[in-house]
Parts: C-alpha cells; structure tokens; sequence
C-alpha cells in the first residue's frame, strides 16, 4: 500500500516523536509578517534565543500596508509602528525581509510562490491561517499561532498531531463563468465548515490538474475555511513549469535532482486515504455567500434559502445570519445593492485574477455602475508591476476600478481599507465573518473576482455570463491584452 | 519529560460565562485592528470588543460585560468555537480577561492549539451537554463549576458532564509541559539530524 504526499512529507520532517501522538516536526520554510510576529521576537529576546536557522525565515509585510502611497511615516501610526518593529527584528536576528522599499513585497502567500520559495516536498509554516496557500505546490503548509511562530524561530520546529487525509476528487470539466473559487465554495457548501477539522484535504481529479497554479493556490487557500488543518495538491509538470527559473529554486543539474525528489513526494497510487469525496465539475455552479461563514451561500442565481428547521441551532444561525445582512429567505442576492467591489487578497490577488477580469471587461466595453466603490489591490507588488507591463492597471481605471498598491487590504482591513457602517461589499477575499472588512456591521459577499467584476458593472451580484457573456469568461492563459 | 510544578493544570474552578451560537469566529474573539498592537498586555480588556458594543447599542448586555460574570473563568460555549483566523490574540484575549478553561461542543483547529501553547484547555463536550450546562450557566451567574482533566469531567450544577481533551494535552497539562518551547530545545540534536537529510536543505542529494 502506498503513501499520500502528507504522509510522506510529515515522515520525513518528524524529528521525534513524543509517544503521546504529538510530534516535533521540523519546518522547512517559515514566513513572517508583521501582524502575528512582533510578540514572538519579544518572547525570544526575553528568554535570550537566537533564531536557529535564520535562512529558512524570510519575512514581508503585508497586513497593515496602505494601498495609496508607502510613504514612511504611515498616517496609521499603529501601522507604521508595526512595521518598524519587523524592520527592528529581521534586522537584529537575521532575517531576510522582502520589504516595502525593496519593491519585493506583498501578501506573504503571493510573495512565497513568486520567489520560488514555496516548493514541493517541504513544510511551511507562518502565523497565518491561510498559509495553506502553499499546499498548491505539494507543500505541506501550516497556519500557526504567535507561540509557535516563537516556537520555529528558536527551533526551526514546532509541536503538531498527525492529521488525517480526505481526497477530494472532482472529475469532468467546469462550466463556463465556474471558477477556482467557486470550487472552493461549493466544497465547502458541501462538506461545511467543521467537515475539515481533523484532516488535511488532497485536492485531486480532471478539474484540479486541468487548472493552473493560480488557480490550485486559491482553492489550498480556503481549505482553512472548510475546517481542514491545510490542504494541498500533488506536484505535477505545471507545478514544475511554475517553479522553473524563479530565484530560490535550483538550477542545473540541481534542479533535474529537485524534479525527481518532487516527483516522488506525491501520493502514490495506490495510497491509502482516511476518507474519499467524489464531486463531478459540472455540478458546480458560480457560487456567492450570503451569510456569515461559508457554508452559508448559494448558487449566484439561486434564491437565498429557507430557514434551516432541522433545528434550532440550524433555524438560529441562519437567522442570525439574516438579521445580520439584511436579507430575507427567498429573495434574490441581485435585489440588494453593493456598495463596494474588492478584487485581491491571498485567495485571487494574483496576475491571472487580474486578467480574467481585465479581459471580460475590455471585450464587453462594460462599467463600473453609478455609487459603487471598485478597488483592485494586487497580491504583491511584482503581480502590480506585472499588471502594469501588461496594461491591465489601464483597462481596469477604465472600467472604473481605482488601482491600488499592494496588501491584504480590505480582506481583513487592519490597513485603512474598510467598509463604512452596513456596507455591502461583493468580495473575492476569504471570510465573509461579522465584522471581517473593517466595519463593525459592515456585510460581505465572497465570490470570483469574475463575479465580483460582475457584481460592481451590475450594481448587484450576478451570474457573470450575464454581464460579460460566455465566452469573455475564458480568457487564454497569457491573457489578451498582452 | 520532567514536570514543571508551578506550570501544572489539573483543574480549574470558577464560575463561568456562557457564549451561545456556533461558529463563533476568531474575528468576533477579537477584531483584526487589536492586531495592532505590539504586545498581547492590553488585549483582555477588548475580548468580544464589536459584539459588546454592537449589544450595548441595542440595550443588551453581553456576557462578558455583565458584572455578575466578573471573575469568571470557565467559558462554555457550543460548535465550532474559535474558527477562521490564526490570530493567537483571540486566546490571549480570553486568557488575560480571565478565561481558564474553554468548554464546548467542538473547536477551530488551530484556536484549540494556540491555547494549549498557552495553558488554556479547550475541552469538548456533547451537544447536548453543552446545551444543558449553558442552561445552567446563563441562569446562575454565581454557580462554580469545576474542569477535571485528569478524571475528565465537568461538575456544575450538580451534574456531572463527561468532557474530553487529547490524551497528549492532558498529560502535558498535567505534567506542566504544555510550554511547547522548552520541549522543542531539548532536542536540538536531533533537529540537525533532521535537517541533514531533507533533500532541499542538501542539494536535492538522496539524504
């Protein structure tokens, strides 16, 4: 019988076990940002430890960034100290920092991939939930908190429970307008949002190898939100292609060595999996939440459901969710008007986001509607300067998105990127929690970034064939506009 | 592994503080502005800051701002508590308001690991029983109940509610090893080792 690539990877980083199910588990690349990081350095230095390994820690920063100038001082005085802090702790312990002014920043999950710093075979880890990300590239990556954060800077290690491994495979094609993210979304309206704990999730079958690496990093990156410790994808020639030539990965006959290796950490065969799930591509629809956690969503032309009576905490969440958003069972998402549009995030602020959107915009010569706020935040600055070659920055001002620096932005807001009051943002970021973009009472919708630019031309959500017909929904892979 | 006395967690005593809804997130613990901030020192005083305010505003008052619920240290609650978000701030935030110990129907993954590194065990408990110690939480702010890990029960109200932690969890708790630090150190032998035979960290060379 054979091995999943989580076995394999977790066998090969346990540096010993403690006999109690707990292992020690060495980490082979550990992102840092400034948000989860500060209090892990003051730890070190109160117990006076170095960081062991200092070249297998590579920080940015990402959380607390303004989108409208890098100009130091930040307005945001809590931010600017946050990221002086970092400056002060990769600086002291010596830590490579992919800084604002370097021009090589962005979300930690953008910048891992870009650098080639992510790689099959490893284990990733970062004070960041969403450093599953990473498992896109076979990597086992891990969301950790600021103690272990402490915890890998001092031992490049940190504690962990073997997880169990679910294979999610879904086989056929996807229909035209169904994207990345609204597989990730219909797993996760499938499964739920507890249907994860305890596993690692195997994303596998005809609609997740016919998909690019963008693409497969989106879905790793919500494995998190379906409750699933991480998630990821097994290494195949399009994870290759994606690696070949980027800084930190080999070269030469290095390389051909590294292809191998990765080669065999994906699951075998004939491995052996705690629990399989089938889905077939073409039953997934474009899909849009319409709650507070993500389970809570519907097919973007379907009616919001019923009271859920199966009961009483079923009827109590979905009524709690309805008062919230200020919608009402049966009706339609098109009947309520967006106030905001946001396209980025580690989840689709990547180059081909950008594009797919560009390019549906461009071909149908459509608008950003009359009151709706549109801002396109890249996941990092090289995916901006990327942008920017190709022209993309333009036709989207065009369209009426403004086009902003880099940073998590309004996903989680900690930047001055936030609702106001009871907006209601159309949003390609990852949670729709109460409270999530920045306004206490402020309302999200998760969605494509199609959808999302679907949404703000339109005024309210909408399927994006819709707006943007069939075939402007399938852009090649270069994009047009090059 | 050598127990570390003061650092012994066998039980915890107290009244508690009830959070009812499932799915109560790691935003809703604490919002992501208190991220900002360079030390977790003032973090208890925001627990549940949005929530508070938003019941405040309504003529409601949240639990953790009912004066009767001061001193509190058991925290029952229901499924899935502790979801979305890394941020070990919403467990600091629970711990320096004076949370002791988490009782609940079910927990984030990687919330339930953050407290452990902290000495904070999140412990779960059947949905029903939860649902019937919630009960008996919300009516009787004074009622104190009492967390046995080691025997795994939850005494409150007269009951006795069976409640579960890992085997791992309750012996580090119990052994006052949960500081995840200073068992990491101890092996930094065998880290090299390790290190020497991941093909990345050596070439791609068979280790």
């Amino acid at each position: 019988m054979g091995s999943t690539l989580y076995d394999k990877v977790f066998d090969l980083h346990t540096v010993r076990s403690y006999g109690d199910g707990r292992c020690q588990l060495f980490i082979g690349l550990h992102l840092v940002h400034e948000a989860t990081s500060p209090q892990a350095f003051a730890m070190l230095r109160e117990r006076g430890l170095p960081v062991l390994m200092p070249e297998r820690n590579v920080a940015t920063a990402d959380h607390v960034i303004p989108t409208d100038t890098i100009a130091r001082p930040f307005l945001d005085q809590l931010g600017e100290d946050m990221l002086t802090r970092l400056e002060e702790n990769t600086t002291n312990f010596g830590l490579r920092f992919l800084s604002p002014g370097s021009g090589e920043y962005g979300i930690v999950h953008v910048v891992g991939p870009e650098q080639g710093l992510t790689q099959p075979g490893m284990t990733i880890a970062c004070g960041d939930s969403h450093t599953s990300t990473h498992g896109a590239f076979g990597a086992v990556a891990l969301g950790i908190g600021t103690s272990q954060v402490r915890d890998v800077l001092a031992t490049q290690t940190v504690t962990m429970n073997r997880l169990k491994v679910r294979r999610i495979q879904i086989d056929g094609e996807l229909n035209p307008g169904v994207t990345a993210k609204d597989v990730i979304l219909h797993i996760i309206h499938e499964l739920g949002v507890v249907g994860g704990v305890g596993y690692a999730y195997e994303f596998a079958g005809e609609v997740i190898e016919a998909m690019s690496m963008d693409e497969r990093m989106t879905i790793c990156n919500m494995a998190v939100e379906g409750g699933a410790r991480c998630g990821y994808v097994n290494p195949d020639e399009k994870t290759f292609e994606f690696l070949k030539g980027r800084p930190a990965v080999p070269t030469g006959e290095a390389w051909d060595r590294a292809v191998t290796w990765w080669k065999w950490v994906a699951s075998d065969a004939d491995a052996e999996y705690d629990d399989v799930v089938l889905m077939r591509g073409a039953d997934i629809r474009p899909m849009v939440t319409w709650g507070i956690n993500l389970e809570q969503s519907v097919p973007i032309d379907g009616l919001l459901p019923q009271i859920d009576e199966t009961s009483p905490e079923a009827a109590a969440s979905f009524a709690e969710a309805y008062d919230y958003m200020g919608m009402k069972p049966g009706t339609s998402l098109s009947e309520y008007p967006i106030d905001v549009a946001f396209i980025g995030s580690c989840t689709n602020g990547r180059v081909s986001d950008f594009v797919e959107v560009a390019t549906a915009l461009e071909r149908s010569g459509a608008h950003v509607a009359p009151g709706v706020r549109a801002l396109a935040v890249p996941g990092s600055n090289a995916v901006r300067e990327e942008l920017i070659r190709r022209g993309i920055d333009k036709v989207l001002e065009k369209a009426g998105f403004e086009f902003r620096l880099a940073g998590c932005s309004m996903c989680l807001a900690m930047n001055p990127d936030k609702l106001v009051g009871q907006e209601l943002a159309a949003s390609s970021s990852n949670r729709n929690f109460k409270g999530r973009q920045g306004s206490p009472t402020g309302r999200t919708m998760i969605l494509s970034p199609l959808a999302v630019a679907a949404a703000a031309v339109n005024g309210s959500v909408c399927d994006p064939t819709s707006v943007f017909g069939q075939a402007v929904t399938t852009p090649d892979s270069e994009g047009v506009l090059a | 592994m050598t127990s570390n006395l003061d650092a012994r967690i066998t039980a915890v005593t107290g009244s508690t503080v009830v959070i009812e809804g499932n799915d109560i997130d790691t935003d809703r613990i604490i919002p992501a502005r208190f991220l900002k901030h360079l030390t977790f020192d003032a973090l208890g005083d925001h627990v549940f800051e949005d929530d508070r305010k938003q019941d405040r505003a309504r003529g409601v008052t949240h639990p953790f701002d009912e004066e009767a619920r001061r001193g509190a240290s058991i925290l029952l609650t229901a499924k899935n508590f502790g979801c979305g978000s890394s941020r070990e701030h919403a467990a600091q935030a629970l711990y320096r308001w004076g949370v002791r110990a988490v009782v609940g129907e079910s927990f984030g993954e990687i919330f339930r690991g953050n407290c452990g590194t902290i000495g904070l065990p999140c412990l779960t408990i059947s949905a029903e029983d939860a649902k019937a110690a919630r009960a008996i939480g919300a009516a009787d702010p004074a009622a104190v109940g009492e967390v046995d890990l080691e025997k795994g029960v939850f005494v409150f109200g007269g009951r006795e509610f069976p409640v579960e932690i890992s085997q791992s969890l309750r012996d580090a708790f119990a052994a006052g090893t949960w500081d995840t630090l200073t068992e990491l150190l101890k092996s930094a032998d065998d880290v090299a080792g390790t290190a020497a035979r991941l093909p990345y960290l050596n070439g791609f060379h068979a280790g």
